[in-house]
């Protein structure tokens, strides 16, 4: 099989500024430091002492020295946690951002879907938009009339093709997008999260149509994600990714397995760089038993806080943070929902105590807008656990559950 | 190292686009017209205003224009009607400044496309300027309404009048682009455009005939681009009534072409950098 991706030695920069710079260039900053630099330098020639320059902008690598070969055919799934620079990479791929160093090459044209229903335009209708969208995707009409049945079909809008698609429920708006860029002819497919909108049903049906692509039509496939299910079964090879740097190119199986050991291992999460291009993001989350200090081991009769700090603004209102708390497999084993009506603060959730019965847990929680996009997803586990201080299960095995409901009996 | 590249169609380096981006853009060429095509669209399709706005605005201004310049200024109206005089040069102005405008905000607007799509992002200003172009076809049927009125029959000089179309296009484009990429690295840079628009219209011959500049400021006049423009749209309109000055033309259009290049080449410079900093 030939090589069709070939990336060697890729970094990426970004400068980051401090805080206390505002976050755009504004003229009149730039024009004001110029002449205060001025001044400096004269003072310097007249008094001759130096003048000390202050560090306001750091360099900050998303990518360093990036290697790996893509063959023809591969489906490649890459994953790591946020930051890590997956997006970066498939930034830079789909030529979105030009790398600081190092190359890539690439055989074949490439169809990138890096979100769902970009340039999408609420205002046209569902058969305008697949026109206009691949035009931007880099479609000739020709090519788009001779698709245009297959997208229509796999969107499954049919009635309500002539209506704005401001009018559609969120679902068919993301099986839309999704059709025309699948649709798109090319030799590889980039992909990023877009699995992380709509509903199951659209999930599977997303899924299947990049197996048909990458199996039947022997396409490339690249896809980003952090539904690990979803990535064990698409793809064949993986890459893990830490810091801008891949730490382990293998097949899937090894790949998923060594993420999820070193990923959930947090007592307590705080975002490390201020750089977030979030809207809405957490700033911390931790548990606690008094609402102050972080805590990771609670007594059965304890009540625990789940502790969120937000920042950003809010999206609209159905901005939403859920929690989910997963058993020590990670498997979920309840979830809760709340709407948030601001978007700054702390958020302080209640476990109520006697709840949880003794054992390891794991919280998960996201910033969403449920079936539309998540703002912030964040996978880094935080672990607790419950020791048994004489819940009534304490004389069972501990294998019998996980939640403690309060039964009523009635003997009659 | 030539060959082991050979078998690879594209390769992506630091500094190294540039040869894939003319033909890119020539692969790319629908999208031009399909974001006019959207633009237009969504205008029309929120409010009727959108096509009555095209209308409304040179026509009130011109209506005071005319009251101020031609009746309380008196100023000399080349022996033809002052509100064609005035509408005449409305025209081009009026194409010219929404196109400098819209562009200056046109890759703002659509950042969104910027960061998660590849494609040459020349054409998100230029469409923003072919947009416009329909705006000045609905205008213009305003003119054709008013020659009527006035029973006013234009030169055969109309014929070139597209070529002064073409070089108020380029004159759009080529300033639209260095300002969209500039308010894309600047942020308040917006606040200095509508300053230049407004300046402009009064360094520019719209209210009154460029014939009231004296003969030995003309050149210095002809500085802005603009005026040989406008200049040469009375020429095609009103005939030889409306006298060209050639020296001041032929420096407009070097002007133009000037800063086509100087807009484009500023434009390529800070493109690959648009998706970090927007």
């Amino acid at each position: 099989m030939s090589v069709v991706i070939k990336v060697e030695h890729l970094s990426k920069s970004y400068i980051i500024k401090h805080q206390g710079q505002s976050e755009y260039v504004a003229l009149r900053d730039v024009i004001a430091d110029k002449v205060k630099e001025t001044l400096q330098n004269t003072k310097y020639l007249v008094t001759s002492k130096p003048v000390i320059k202050k560090p306001g902008k750091e360099e900050f690598w998303a990518l360093r020295d990036v290697n790996f070969e893509v063959k023809q055919g591969e489906r490649i799934g890459i994953i790591g946690r946020n930051g890590a620079g997956k997006s970066t990479l498939l930034k830079v791929l789909s030529r979105i951002t030009e790398p600081t160093l190092g190359r890539i090459s690439t055989k074949g044209r490439i169809a990138s879907l890096l979100e769902v229903g970009t340039g999408f335009h609420p205002e046209l209708t569902g058969r305008e938009n697949i026109f206009l969208n691949g035009a931007i995707l880099g479609m000739h009409r020709a090519e788009i009339k001779n698709k245009f049945d297959e997208i229509v079909t796999f969107a499954e809008i049919g009635k309500f093709l002539d209506t704005p698609v401001k009018r559609y429920s969120s679902g068919m708006y993301v099986r839309l997008a999704f059709a025309v860029a699948a649709n798109l002819e090319s030799e590889m497919l980039v992909v990023d999260e877009v699995l992380a909108v709509g509903d199951a049903d659209f999930q599977r049906k997303c899924l299947g149509k990049m197996q048909d692509v990458s199996r039947e039509e022997g396409r490339t496939v690249l896809f980003v994600s952090h539904n690990m299910a979803a990535i064990s079964k698409l793809c064949n090879k993986g890459i893990l990714m830490n810091n801008g740097q891949i730490i382990e190119d293998s097949s899937i199986e090894k790949v998923v397995d060594s993420y999820i050991s070193t990923s959930f291992q947090n007592d307590i999460y705080v975002l490390k760089n201020k750089r977030s291009e979030k809207v809405i993001y957490f700033e911390k989350i931790y548990l606690s038993r008094d609402k102050l200090k972080p805590i990771n081991t609670f007594s059965f009769s304890d009540d625990i806080y789940c502790i969120f700090e937000l920042n950003g603004n809010l999206v609209n209102k159905e901005t939403t943070l859920t929690f989910i708390i997963r058993d020590r497999n990670l498997s979920p084993i309840f979830s809760e929902h709340y709407i948030l009506s601001r978007s700054e603060g702390k958020f302080i959730a209640v476990i109520p105590k006697k709840v949880l019965l003794p054992g390891k847990y794991y919280l998960q929680s996201m910033l969403h807008i449920p079936n539309v996009k998540f703002l912030d997803n964040n996978e880094e586990y935080i672990n607790f656990s419950i020791e048994e201080t004489g819940s009534k299960n304490a004389i069972y095995n501990t294998d019998l559950g996980f939640v403690n409901i309060p039964i009523l009996w009635e003997v009659e | 190292m030539a060959e082991e590249n050979s078998e690879f169609d594209l390769v992506i380096e630091s500094g190294r686009l540039k040869k894939n981006y003319w033909n890119d853009l020539w692969r790319f060429r629908e999208l031009f017209l399909f974001l006019a095509w959207r633009d237009i669209l969504v205008r029309y399709k929120q409010t009727i205003i959108g096509l009555a706005w095209s209308i409304i605005r040179p026509f009130l201004t011109m209506i005071v224009f005319t009251i101020v310049f031609g009746r309380l200024a008196k100023f000399p109206s080349e022996g033809v009607p002052y509100p064609i005089l005035v509408y005449a040069a409305m025209l081009p102005w009026q194409f010219f400044s929404t196109s400098f405008s819209d562009a200056s905000n046109s890759l703002l607007n659509n950042s969104n496309m910027l960061t998660k799509i590849y494609f040459p992002r020349l054409i998100i200003p230029v469409s923003t300027v072919i947009v416009n172009l329909v705006d000045f076809l609905i205008s213009f049927l305003i003119l054709i309404g008013l020659m009527i009125w006035y029973h006013f029959v234009p030169s055969w000089n109309i014929i070139y009048l597209p070529l002064f179309l073409g070089l108020a296009l380029i004159t759009s484009i080529g300033t639209g682009v260095y300002v969209a990429a500039l308010n894309v690295k600047y942020r308040d840079f917006k606040y200095i455009v509508p300053f230049v628009v407004q300046f402009g219209m009064q360094i520019s011959p719209v209210g009154y005939s460029s014939n009231v500049i004296p003969e030995q400021y003309r050149l210095l006049y002809s500085l802005n681009p603009m005026v040989g423009v406008i200049d040469g749209f009375r020429w095609c309109i009103l005939g030889d009534k409306s006298h060209i000055y050639l020296p001041g033309l032929l420096l407009s259009i070097g002007l133009i072409i000037l800063l086509l290049i100087l807009g484009i080449w500023y434009f390529r410079k800070m493109e690959k950098t648009f998706a970090d900093i927007i």
